[in-house]
Formats: C-alpha cells, structure tokens, sequence
C-alpha cells in the first residue's frame, strides 16, 4: 500500500463531488471510490465523511435518494445536482491554479548570494 | 408535529441518519469478511474503522442544518430530566422567578392602566387636557372656557367637566352619587356614541337649567337599572328637580378621569339645580372645570398652545381683575392635570425601576445557583466534552434548562399577578368614594411583558456559567475531580450577589423609610383631634334646602345632635380638613384697592363653621375669642384665622387680632381669634394660612356635622351610637342623606391613602427583596459549605478552632453582606427622596431607619447563614475522612 497522506482542509468537499460525478454512489461507495481515484494515496476517516454528505446536500450540491446497493442491502445513495457540477468545475479550476502557482513557487532557484541572503532575512555582517 | 411527540420518541430523520451509519459498516464489514476474516471479527473491526459514531452522528446532525426543533426537542427533554432530578432546586429557581416577573407584571399592569394606556376613546393620540399657568392649574372658570372653546382655531371643539355630588330619586331607589357635570358637547367633543338612547348635545343648552337631562354609564346601567332598556325617557328626581334619562354610554367609557367613575353624566349648565350655586357667570370662579379637546388633523400640540396663550392674553386684557397667568400647557386628558399625574408617575416609575431591580436581583440569585450548578457539573461537562460533543451544544443545553426554568417561572407569576390584578380591578378603596377606583383591563401587554421578562431574564441567568464551560479543560476535570479554584478571591458568583444583596438593601431601606413615614403621619399633629369624633356629610341642596332655610337647618341638626346623650360637643364646617384637598380663596390686605388675584396677599385654606366647630374639633384658640351664633348678617363679617395667616398677613398673632383683610368681592373682615396651624389639604404640605368664617356670614349648603362623643377607653365609636344618631337626624327630615363615619375612618380613606397604599406596595416589594438576599445568601453560604466541607474537616482533624472553621466557611458570605447592604443603604437614601413626595415625614435621615436597615440586613444574613454554619460545625472529620 503506498504511502497515505493527510488531506488539506476543504479538500474531502472536493473529493466527494468528484467521486459521486462519475456515477451515483453510498457512502461506502464514496471511499472506495476516492481511494480507488487516488491510487489509495488519500486517506479519508469513514465517519468524517457523513457530516461532510449532508452538508453538501445541504448546500444543494448533492441529492440523496434511498436504493438497493450492489449486495442487495439498503443504502442511501448519492448523486451530483446541475449545481454540484458546477460546483465541481469551478473548484477543480481553481485548485488546478493554486497547484501550478504553489508548485512554481517551490521550484523557485536562488539567483545570486545577496538574493539569498536577502530571501534567507540573514542579518548582514560587519 | 406535535411537540409533546417529539419529546417522547425519536425522529424519522434520525432513525435514518442511524440506518445509513449502519449500512456503511454492514458494508464495509462484508468487504472485510471477504478478505478473510470471521464474520464477527469482521463487525467488530469495520466498527472501530468507523471511529467515534455518537460524535459523527451529532457532527451530522449539525451539518444537516434546519434541524434546530429537532436538537431543541432532545434538549428540552434532557433539561427536563435533570431538573426532575433535583426538585428542591428547581422549586427555589422557579418560585424566585415567579415572584420576580409577578411582582413586576403587577406593577406594569397598574402602569400600564394609569400612565401608558390612553383613554379608550375613539382616536385617543390628538385629545388633551389642558392647564392653566406656570403652577398647572386645571382648574377654569366657565366665561373663560367659553371664550377658548369659541376663539380658538386648533382645536376641533372644547369640552370641559367638573365633578360634582348630587341626590338621586327613582321608581325604585334613593341614593347620593358622584356625577360628572360636563358642557353640552362633551359627547360629541369625543366622538362617542350611546349605546342606548341619545346623548345631549350643545344645542340642548338653552340658559341655566335648560337642560334636566341625564346620561347613564353602561356598569351603572347594568348595576341599578338591571340593563332595562325602557330606562331611556323615564324620568327622575335629581336633588328634587325632575330630570329625563336620555341614554346610556358604551360599555368601554368610564368618563373622562381614569380613577373615578362617576355614577351618571349631567349637562354643566344645569349647576344651580345640581350644586345649588351657579358659578356659569363668574369669570372669577375657578372651580375644578376641567378643559380638553381633539387637535385638529395636522395641528402640532406647540400651535395649539401659542394659540390657547394668545386667546389668554387678550382676556388678560379684556378681565384684568379675573385673568391672570392666562398661560396654557397640554397634558394626559385623564389624570386631572400634572398636579395629580406627575407625582403619579415618578412613583410609578419608581415603583417599576423596583420592580425591574427585584428581577435583576432574582436573575443574580438564580445566576449564581446557575454557576454552582455548572460547577457540580463540570465533571459531567468534562465527559461529554471528552466524548466529542460540541461546547456549542453543552452552551445550548445550560441554557434550555435556564430558558424552561424561566418560562415556568414566568408562567406562574403572570398566573398569580392576573388574579392580583382582577382583584384590583373590582376593588373600591375609598368607603366615602365608591366610584374610585383603579382602572385596570387586562391587557394583552402585560402578557407580552411577563413573557420578555421571562426569557430575558432565562437568557441573563443562563449565561453566567457560560464562561465556566467554555474554559473547562475535560482533561483536568475528569483526572482531578474538581476545578482547583479554591484561591481565586474574587469570582463573578461574588459579584452577582454583592449585587443582589445592595438591591434588597434599596428595597429594605425604602420600604423601613415609608412604613416610619407612615406611622408618623398617623400620630402627627394634624391641628385637630379625629379620635372619638363622628362625621356626618350632607348636602343640604340635595334634599332642596336653599338660602334662608339652609342655615336655620344646619342649626336645628346641631341642636338634635347636642340633645343625645353621649355627645359631648357638635360643630360644622363646609368640608373637613384633609378631605380630598381644602376649599380657598384669595385675600387681600385691608388696605389694597385692585383686587385682581395676582395681587392677592395669600390664598388661604378657607373653613366655613358653625360655632361649635372649634371646640369639636378641639382646635386649640390661642387668642380672641370664638364665633357665637350672634355674629350673622346684621353685625360686622368677622373671621378665625391661624398662626401661619397672622404671621403671613399681618406680621405677628397679637397684631392680627382686631385688624383687617379683604375678600376678593371687597367685603373687609375683621380677625376675631386665631388658632393653632393644621394641616388642611394634604399630609405633605408646608404650613399653610388658613381662615374660618361663620357659616351665617358666608353660608354654604355643603356641611358636615362634627360630633365629639364621650368615649371609652378604646377610644372608639359604638355602631349602636352612631346608628343613634343617624336616626335622631333622619327623624329630623328623611329626604336628608347622610353619609357616616369616624373622623379617622374618613382620614384613613381621604388623607393617608396615598401613603398607606406606596407603604404597603413598598413594604411588598421590601419582603420580596429580604426574601431574594435570604435564598442568595444561604444558596452561597451552602455551597461555600459543601464544597470545603473536606478541607475544614481536615482542619478540625488537626485541632483547628471551631470559629477559625466558621470564619473561613462564611467569612466571605458574611463579607459580600456587609458590603453589599452598605452599599444598598446608601442608594435607597438617596432613592428615598422621591419617597418623600408621596409619603408624609418620609426620610431616610432618620436613626430608626439607618438602624432598621442594618438589623433588618444582619438578621437576613443571621438567617441564611444559620443551617450552612450549623452544618459546618457538625463536621465529624473522622466520618468526613472515611468517606474516600
């Protein structure tokens, strides 16, 4: 299993749209599905993932309707309203900038010692 | 849904909120059974996985939002069952608060009924009275009203009233009545309709007794004509004359005082029937005619008063000799001018500031039970917090149980102060004016009020442990069992009931300064003697007595009276000192020429007697001599005057006597005596000039006849006398009504009512407060005990002295007393000055008072700290140590 990593706050909303906009899921279902997405890279707690839902159905983003899961059990099912798919691409767009400027920033090469002394906020010798 | 449901059993949305939680395991244990492992290994794994559920579940239930009845329901019921659990508690918290919102929803509702409310009377914002002068008179004369009501362009008419008292004959009954005699338009003036019948109009007044008409309150119609509706034309005999029954007014209108209803309305310019006199033409004669009106649409009240003093100012200079201070101001049409209704207010506004400080000491009481309560709990608090519920919820939790505490308090209070209330309603206070009355209706505001008392007050006592909880460390607690706080020397409970205790001090201290008051106005030196007298009120115009023939009747009544055994001395004067006032007149030094009454050189307390009425009295002659029955029309006008009158008008008593002073029509009268100063309209009043002039000089039909009777020791009339004598004077002549009673039966209801009525309504509210400190202090004393009770256990283990162990168990109670009633005295002197208003002799600069307060204040204190002390003197600390 590769390394699982801690996910930034705000990101599990983000996950969880674009999990349930590949198909209707439960909530089950939303787990498997962003580990499976991930490459079991994003780790999420089970139980964190219901106040999420429901706010998110709050917010009109997400419909819930109860069903039949694949095992023949009950299981209240989620899906993506026109809302929650806008919803979706904006956000995506959005953290697809953050992305690139944070990564842009990070790869950023010092470019000459009295930028690095400036940058490191090293006080000046005498 | 129904509330009461919910409260029983859990919601559809929860049970699904669970199923979905539990599909979500059911399915992820499968998946784990699928990998190999037992089924139940499988559960039980797939349930740790899942993490805490109580909590997800609450955090969902939060997230889902619009849920709030559904978490208030489940806090409703929790609340519940906690103050289930401690009845004693719940009992003291919910009495408190009903004693505190009763207090004060008794106090708005009188409020409400005198000051706030207006007369119910169509379109009620644009009528006012109106008063005369810097000194607010509203007392006019009739040639001066007619000159406003035709002159004036602001307002829509001009209406006025006096009241008056008159002898009443029908088919079936004979009785005296108040009546309000008001100008041909007053019906019209406020836009009422009858209710039966019709009413008059101006259009009826055709000259003097043109107009023997009358008009019937609806409650007098239902109470002596038993809603017969043939009333409307019958006629009647009113002081012997015969007048008509027009109509009857709608049930709502009670007249135009708010205080006294009168018995039936006639119209003003019948007075020389009604009162005997007819003062219509006397531009002078300023009896109490009261004037208000409608503003017209669009007038401001400021235009109406320029008006009405531009109007003043020509008659000014038109009737020099009658108009004076011709100044107008508007008030409350209701409450006879700012003479009468401000006081009224201060006090009632006084009394609801109280009122709303009992609350505020109720709500720190209840406050710091509150913190104890959070304090004892915070263990419980720390393991909900350590179980993942929100501090959020805790709050909201604390402060249900604060809010049903509240409303059930409040419920109870404004239960207890609508009875009070209805009580007052149907009270008739004054035996010698059954038609007083406090005007009280129920109104939907003072539900409104009760119920914002209530849940402010729930809101402010809740809150104080806010910050208790939200500092709480769950951690801390439920390792160490308490909060080590024990070293803090000042706390917020601290505060609360220093706070609480200098409100009850207020309280104790107002009510010890008007109780003395009172009880010195009882046994001061009224300048009479009302113990032992009988008086017997009449009016001779009501039985048809007119000039010649009043005086010679007033003299056979005398004669009767003194002819019964028993009856040691009979006099008679116009109207008896202290009765609702005194009658005066303006006089004049003997030598003034112009006499316009702001020349006047005093306006005198004037007395018209017989000349028994001294000696009845027992007014003390300090020189002169006395009236006999010789000085009448054929010799000199001579008159009694007292010190104060001597003093004022002619410098010292021995010059007074043998001189001389003027009377507004000219007449000079020469002093034959003078008598010891009195007090002559009202307990409260500086010393005043007063005159007594013989009844055959200056006669008057009003009379009351002063009987001294030989009394016992109890110094008090027998009811076989006085019948006695009403029948001797019934034999006399039937068609005389006469109203009996003590002297000091009468004071009682005239004089001191307005005193006794503050004392009692403060000494209510001083019980209150004493109460309050009582549960704040032993609350405090108790919980100070049984939280150290180990630790002065410890203490009496290792030999410390009982009163060591005493003075730190309630040092600190005993401490917040001491400050807080020093601090509460100092307020409630200076809140005694409004007081003193009101109440005769009331200061507070009184070393009775100051050492009431402090004994009063100590004996709370010994009383509330009484059972804490004795528990922590009965500390066994070999029990207290085996305990854990």
């Amino acid at each position: 299993m590769p390394e699982q990593a801690q996910l930034l706050p705000g990101t599990l909303d983000l996950l969880i749209l674009k999990a349930v906009s590949l198909g209707p899921l439960h909530g089950y279902g939303v787990l498997l599905r962003i580990g499976q997405i991930s490459g079991q890279a994003l780790l999420v707690e089970q139980g964190a993932l219901y106040p999420a839902l429901f706010r998110l159905v709050r917010q009109g983003l997400l419909k819930a309707n109860w069903g039949a899961s694949e095992n023949n059990r009950r299981a209240k099912f989620y899906e993506l309203t026109p809302q929650g798919r806008k919803r979706l691409r904006e956000e995506t767009e959005g953290w697809n900038r953050l992305a690139v400027a944070i990564a842009s920033a990070l790869s950023a090469q010092p470019v000459s010692p009295n930028a690095k002394r400036a940058l490191a906020l090293e006080p000046e010798e005498i | 849904m129904n509330l009461m449901a919910r409260l029983l059993r859990r919601s559809p949305i929860d049970a699904e909120l669970e199923e979905e939680l539990r599909s979500h395991i059911e399915h992820r244990a499968a998946d784990l059974e699928r990998s190999g492992l037992s089924r139940a290994a499988a559960e039980r794994r797939a349930r740790i996985e899942f993490g805490g559920r109580a909590r997800f579940e609450e955090e969902c239930r939060e997230a889902r939002g619009g849920q709030f009845l559904d978490s208030l329901v489940q806090d409703v019921r929790f609340a519940l069952r906690l103050l289930r659990k401690s009845p004693g508690f719940t009992f003291v918290a919910v009495f408190t608060l009903a004693l505190a919102i009763g207090a004060n929803a008794v106090v708005f509702g009188v409020l409400n009924a005198l000051i706030l409310r207006p007369l119910s009377v169509p379109s009620p914002a644009t009528l006012y009275g109106i008063q005369r002068g810097g000194f607010k008179s509203v007392a006019q004369s009739y040639p001066d009203y007619l000159d406003l009501r035709d002159r004036n362009r602001t307002f829509e008419t001009l209406s006025a009233y006096q009241l008056s008292y008159a002898g009443l004959v029908t088919r079936t009954f004979t009785t005296s009545a108040w009546i309000e005699e008001v100008t041909g338009n007053y019906f019209d003036a406020l836009h009422i309709q009858p209710y039966l019948g019709r009413f008059f109009h101006s259009s009826d007044e055709r000259g003097p007794n043109s107009a023997p008409y009358i008009v019937l309150p609806y409650t007098y119609w239902h109470t002596h004509f038993q809603d017969d509706r043939s009333v409307v034309g019958r006629s009647v005999l009113l002081n012997k004359h015969p007048y008509t029954i027009l109509g009857v007014a709608p049930p709502g209108f009670k007249g135009t005082l708010l205080f006294l209803y009168p018995d039936f309305w006639v119209p003003l310019i019948d007075q020389e029937q009604v009162e005997g006199v007819d003062t219509l033409r006397d531009r002078g004669a300023r009896t109490l005619l009261m004037m208000f009106g409608h503003l017209k649409p669009g007038v401001a009240p400021a235009q109406a008063v320029a008006d009405l003093d531009s109007i003043g100012a020509s008659l000014e200079k038109t009737y020099p000799k009658d108009d004076s201070y011709m100044t107008f101001s508007l008030t409350h049409p209701d409450l006879a001018g700012d003479w009468f209704g401000s006081p009224l207010k201060a006090f009632m506004s006084g009394l609801m500031l109280l009122a709303g400080l009992i609350l505020l000491a109720a709500c720190a009481n209840l406050g710091s039970l509150f913190a104890a309560r959070a304090a004892d709990r915070s263990r419980e608090v720390a393991l909900r917090l350590a179980l993942g519920s929100s501090r959020r919820r805790i709050l909201r939790q604390l402060l249900t149980e604060a809010l049903l505490i509240s409303v059930a308090g409040g419920a109870a209070g404004l239960w207890a102060s609508v009875e009070l209330l209805h009580a007052l309603a149907a009270w008739a206070p004054l035996a010698t004016a059954p038609t007083f009355h406090v005007p009280i209706d129920l109104d939907p505001k003072i539900y409104a009020v009760a119920l914002f008392a209530s849940l402010a007050s729930g809101l402010l006592f809740g809150i104080v442990p806010v910050r208790q909880v939200m500092r709480a460390d769950p951690y801390q607690i439920v390792k160490s069992g308490s909060l080590g706080r024990a070293g803090r020397r000042f706390t917020v409970r601290d505060l609360l009931l220093a706070l609480q205790i200098s409100i009850c001090a207020v309280l104790v201290t107002s009510s010890l300064v008007a109780v003395r008051g009172l009880v010195r106005s009882l046994n001061s030196n009224f300048g009479f003697n009302p113990r032992g007298v009988l008086l017997l009120s009449t009016d001779l115009n009501m039985a048809g007595y007119r000039g010649e023939a009043v005086s010679a009747m007033q003299k056979r009544m005398i004669d009767t009276l003194q002819a019964i055994p028993g009856v040691t001395a009979v006099g008679a004067v116009d109207r008896p000192p202290l009765y609702y006032g005194a009658n005066t007149s303006p006089v004049f030094t003997s030598d003034a020429v112009d006499l316009k009454s702001a020349h006047a050189a005093a306006e005198p307390a004037m007395y018209r007697v017989s000349p028994g009425y001294l000696p009845a009295a027992q007014i003390a002659l300090l020189s002169g001599r006395n009236f006999t029955w010789h000085d009448d029309r054929s010799s000199p006008p001579v008159a009694i005057v007292n010190r104060e009158f001597a003093r004022k008008i002619f410098g010292s008593v021995p010059r007074a006597l043998g001189a001389s002073f003027k009377m507004p029509a000219g007449t000079r009268i020469q002093v034959i005596g003078v008598v010891d100063d009195g007090k002559y309209g009202t307990l409260t009043e500086d010393l005043r000039p007063a005159m007594f002039l013989p009844f055959s000089q200056q006669p008057s039909s009003q009379t009351t006849l002063v009987a001294r009777m030989r009394t016992g020791p109890a110094a008090e009339l027998s009811p076989e006398s006085a019948r006695a004598i009403q029948a001797k004077l019934h034999g006399l002549d039937p068609g005389v009504p006469f109203a009996a009673e003590t002297w000091n039966q009468e004071l009682d209801a005239a004089a001191l009512f307005a005193s006794r009525m503050a004392t009692v309504t403060l000494g209510v509210l001083g019980a209150i407060g004493a109460l309050l400190s009582v549960t704040g202090i032993f609350g405090m004393a108790a919980y100070s005990v049984a939280k150290r009770l180990k630790e002065l256990g410890i203490r009496l283990a290792l030999g410390a002295q009982r009163k060591e162990v005493l003075q730190s168990a309630l040092g600190r109670a005993v401490r917040l007393l001491a400050f807080g009633s020093a601090a509460g005295l100092l307020l409630g002197i200076a809140a005694s000055n409004v007081l003193s208003a009101i109440v005769y002799h009331a200061t507070p600069k009184d070393p009775l008072v100051l050492a009431g307060v402090v004994f009063a204040m100590g004996l709370l204190g010994l009383l509330a700290t009484w059972i804490p002390a004795q528990r922590a003197l009965s500390i066994d600390p070999l029990i207290l140590l085996r305990e854990d």
